[in-house]
């Protein structure tokens, strides 16, 4: 959880050579270069397993943001870590990890996908990144399943946090069994994002 | 907090601002946010490349965090990156210049370079896309109101994959500056938008690149949201004439290097 960490990693790899190219933001006309055939469709749409994750991106005066964009990556529902090929090109059964939606002008986003399982034993969560118009940099956040009570409740990352700010990491499950969550960039119930 | 409403905001070229700021109060901006991370960073704290509480863009305000992103150990999943391949992706898409019957108006360009990690190895088999104006400063967006000629003949987005020494090949049209409302008088330099996967999910990046010597550069918002001059300058391509084919086309070259690996940071057994 520390740079203590980081640096113990770098001194092991070696010290980087190479300055990171620094990020932009995606602005306001990203829609045309990055939409592609259902990519909100990780899995197929009412496949055994499936569920919609969705929610709402809101900015700092509650106003949902119709221009972001939000990716997420996860293991299947096994724990297996997905390493095929196509999530750009679906072939409706393949199970990539990989998803994006841009948001509507209500600001929401959705995903088919499924319910990823527990890696290494840890509580599973999708990864996600946020952009948006505004937004001068993605932001990484997770989204945590709000089963696996054990887990959370033993995740280091999660204890360091508060109450209310590990609430803005825990999707909603519906009575359906599909997965809510909002998102806040700014704001009371700012949403905890993260760097590496 | 306000009641959240339908209403979508508007994308910049919409946006005008009954109190717009010039460009002076807009460089002024800039440039104490500047020496203000340069003090933070004098003073020992780590500051980000790219400033998320940055006043200048205007339509930030409401939209960065106020508090800094929690620095965590990347694990699981964050440890691994979308696989993609030739099969995502058709050979043409890198092209922009043939997505259409006829030739695009402009300048015709290639830009070449290659996708590195931290310690410049190449990372091969990652997926590029690209978007950006046509040769006239205009965005093929049904939102873009900018008054400036659409071309029938060009679109704007590309994509492909990088080869096995970790280089990718476009040809497209030099896009123009693009005029937007964050200021009286506000023009973005010339530029083109990557995203980039990499081989960890941690070092997604979505950045733009720009074209040597564009005299906007200082004056421009969202280019100094990274704010160190180094950071600033490596977004800036190379005109390369080895590159340039003769009565063809003229050459850019710029490589992009994603943060990490953090997968290959895993510490020897034991050490501590």
């Amino acid at each position: 959880m520390t740079t203590d960490t980081r640096a113990r990693r770098i001194e092991a790899a070696g010290q980087p050579t190479h300055e990171a190219t620094a990020g932009q933001t995606i602005g306001p006309f990203f829609a045309f270069g990055l939409k592609y055939d259902k990519m909100h469709e990780v899995v197929f749409p009412h496949s055994q397993g499936a569920i919609v994750l969705s929610g709402t991106i809101y900015d700092g005066a509650g106003q949902p943001i119709p221009d972001a964009c939000i990716e997420i990556w996860g293991a299947d529902t096994d724990g297996s870590i997905s390493r095929n090929r196509g999530a750009r090109r679906r072939d409706d059964h393949t199970f990539t990890g990989f998803g994006r939606s841009f948001t509507t002008d209500e600001g929401a986003y959705d995903f088919w996908t499924r319910n990823p399982g527990p890696v290494d034993g840890k509580a599973p969560f999708f990864a996600a990144i946020v952009y948006a118009r505004g937004l001068p940099h993605k932001l990484h956040t997770r989204i945590y399943l709000p089963e696996y009570t054990e887990l959370l409740e033993q995740d280091p990352f999660l204890a360091s946090l508060t109450p209310e700010e590990r609430a803005t990491l825990i999707a909603t499950r519906t009575p359906e069994g599909d997965l809510v969550h909002d998102i806040y960039l700014q704001g009371e119930k700012e949403t905890v994002f993260i760097a590496f | 907090m306000a009641e959240p409403t339908s209403t979508p905001a508007a994308p910049e070229t919409l946006l005008a601002s009954p109190d717009m700021p010039t460009q002076r109060q807009i460089n002024e901006e800039i440039a104490e946010l500047h020496a203000a991370a340069d003090a933070r960073e004098a003073a020992g704290e780590t500051v980000l490349k790219t400033l998320y509480d940055f006043k200048p863009y205007r339509s930030s305000i409401l939209r960065h965090p106020t508090k800094n992103p929690r620095l965590v150990d990347p694990e699981t999943i964050e440890l691994w990156s979308p696989a993609f391949g030739q099969r995502d992706v058709a050979m043409i898409e890198s092209d922009l210049t043939l997505q259409h019957s006829g030739e695009p108006l402009g300048e015709r360009i290639t830009v070449t370079g290659r996708v590195l990690d931290s310690w410049g190895r190449p990372i091969r088999n990652q997926l590029i896309e690209i978007w950006q104006a046509n040769s006239a400063g205009r965005y093929i967006h049904q939102r873009d109101q900018h008054p400036a000629p659409l071309d029938p003949n060009f679109t704007g987005a590309g994509r492909t994959i990088t080869n096995d020494n970790g280089e990718y090949f476009f040809t497209t049209i030099k896009p123009g500056p693009y005029p937007w409302k964050n200021h009286i008088n506000a023009w973005r330099p010339a530029h083109i938008h990557f995203s980039i996967f990499g081989t960890g999910f941690t070092q997604r990046i979505i950045t733009q690149m720009y074209f040597p010597g564009d005299p906007l550069f200082a004056l421009d918002p969202i280019y100094n949201t990274i704010r160190s001059q180094k950071d600033r300058d490596r977004l800036i391509a190379t005109y390369d004439h080895d590159l340039t084919v003769p009565e063809f086309s003229m050459g850019y070259r710029w490589d992009i290097v994603v943060d990490g690996p953090d997968a290959t940071w895993f510490e020897p057994e034991g050490a501590h």
